[in-house]
């Protein structure tokens, strides 16, 4: 048995030990972590305009990717009215804690990527799935309706399931070339379950995943309507 | 005369970092006759949870063997000092300092698997095999030995969950490895898979009634698996029934 004080001795020393021990490695890691944690956020932007890449986002290294975003893409921040926030960047904008505002005073990054002389609009939008958050980049060409490519991403979704949205490509294949207005009324991009009915705004869901996509169809409906007055904006 | 001179003198101490037939005891037996999971039973909760993918799997078990072995290193290393009242907090401090530097360095060099990962490395401190080491083992051996065991235990673990994997992907996803870069598609409805189940020629054709079952996909599986396995085990090795 040992001593009381002995005890407290050792269990102090043990922890301050580990607790050095930790914020050092913590320390000397982390901008590394937050380098790697920003440049895989661009990745999945991007990974909405992979068409248009001058390479797949796959295949691009992690500088190839911060180049892109320093070159060729333009970040604008939009208030609920669709007016431009000029004091910040749009990756600086954290749907995480916007949607935790109340919605009048939330802001919205929005992405204009250029290639070729085209502009490409890259919204981001933010929902809920079956467990968790689930988030995407959705990218518009310039008539702001036709869209030329979606991306997806989940906290915890179930793995071949809800998760499909991210691990399976052809999920994000399917939103290529959706419209997201038909003849001036909004109608955002539904995901179904069985048949599709009306191919121009409609994409088929992941089977087994009905709460997941039912949560992705409300996600990209709010979430694009978000950023309609802008387009009305610019468009007029 | 000489005999008598010579086991004099070899007899005394065996070197700190031995490596004979106890040592190669301490890795191989979990791997078979003590496993932690089939005979020992332990660890069954992140089996369930992280064997849905080979990839994760694989990562886990790397970080166990880690956590495992220097987790039993330093409490071997501090056992005289250890007061005995404390010494399962002490033990959670170990593991819980071993298991936050391995979240810091996979975040910072593997930011995707981490991501994938998330919530279940820090699940390592709650793995009952590493406790249940630290207990059973390291508290009563010399460090080295205690060494060996660890890494020894995080095999055998490791070896049930890729095995779990493996199966549970290759029938809930049609792939093997998915996510990194030896990624391979065996059985699907595509002609990016090497068993095309929608081709119109070829050995694809005999298995155009599959479909991938989700059931694998969903953690149950993993306890039906397991279960099986350590049914096969037991049948093959009849003398481990009665063991746990």
């Amino acid at each position: 048995m040992h001593s009381n004080s002995y005890i407290i001795r050792f269990v102090l020393i043990l922890t301050t030990v580990v607790a050095l021990l930790l914020s050092v490695i913590y320390f000397a890691l982390k901008d590394k972590a937050a380098v790697n944690e920003a440049i895989f956020n661009k990745r999945g932007i991007i990974a909405a305009v992979n068409d248009y890449l001058p390479a797949p986002v796959s295949e691009m290294s992690d500088e190839d990717v911060a180049q892109l975003f320093e070159t060729d893409i333009e970040q604008k921040v939009l208030d609920m009215s669709g007016n431009l926030v000029d004091s910040l960047m749009a990756e600086d904008v954290d749907l995480a804690q916007e949607r935790k505002k109340p919605e009048s005073e939330r802001l919205l990054p929005l992405y204009v990527y250029t290639a070729e002389g085209q502009k490409y609009y890259i919204m981001s939008v933010r929902g809920n799935g079956l467990w968790d958050a689930i988030w995407g980049a959705v990218a518009v060409k310039s008539d702001f309706s036709t869209v030329v490519g979606a991306s997806f991403d989940h906290a915890q979704e179930t793995p071949g399931l809800g998760a499909e949205i991210k691990d399976n490509p052809t999920f994000s294949e399917r939103f290529k070339n959706k419209q997201i207005v038909n003849d001036g009324d909004y109608t955002s991009v539904q995901v179904v379950k069985g048949s599709v009915k009306n191919p121009s705004f409609q994409v088929d869901g992941i089977s087994g995943a009905t709460v997941t996509c039912n949560g992705v169809s409300e996600m990209l409906d709010r979430g694009i309507g978000y950023y309609l007055p802008y387009f009305n904006k610019i468009r007029s | 005369m000489a005999d008598v001179l010579e086991t004099k003198v070899a007899e005394p101490k065996e070197p700190v970092l031995a490596f004979g037939k106890k040592e190669k005891k301490l890795l191989t037996d979990p791997l078979s006759e003590n496993n932690p999971i089939t005979v020992q039973v332990l660890g069954i909760c992140s089996a369930l949870a992280v064997t849905s993918l080979v990839l994760p799997s694989f990562v886990i078990s790397i970080a166990v063997i880690f956590v495992c072995a220097f987790s039993n290193l330093f409490t071997s290393l501090l056992r005289h000092y250890i007061p005995n009242q404390v010494r399962m907090i002490v033990q959670l401090v170990i593991i819980a300092t071993l298991v936050s530097v391995v979240d810091y360095v996979l975040k910072a060099f593997s930011y995707e698997v981490w991501k994938q990962l998330s919530v279940f490395i820090g699940l390592i401190v709650t793995n009952c095999i590493i406790m249940g080491r630290l207990e059973a083992f390291a508290l009563a051996n010399k460090p080295w030995k205690s060494f060996l065991d660890g890494v020894g235990n995080g095999l055998g673990y490791g070896l049930i969950l890729i095995g779990v994997a493996v199966i549970r992907e290759l029938f809930g996803k049609g792939t093997l490895f998915a996510g990194s870069p030896i990624e391979m598609s065996i059985i699907g409805p595509s002609a990016s898979y090497w068993i095309n189940t929608a081709a119109e020629s070829g050995i694809g054709t005999w298995f155009s009634w599959y479909a991938n079952n989700n059931l694998f996909v969903l953690p149950p599986a993993a306890m039906f698996i397991i279960a099986i396995f350590i049914w096969i085990h037991r049948t093959w090795r009849p003398h481990l029934v009665d063991v746990s």
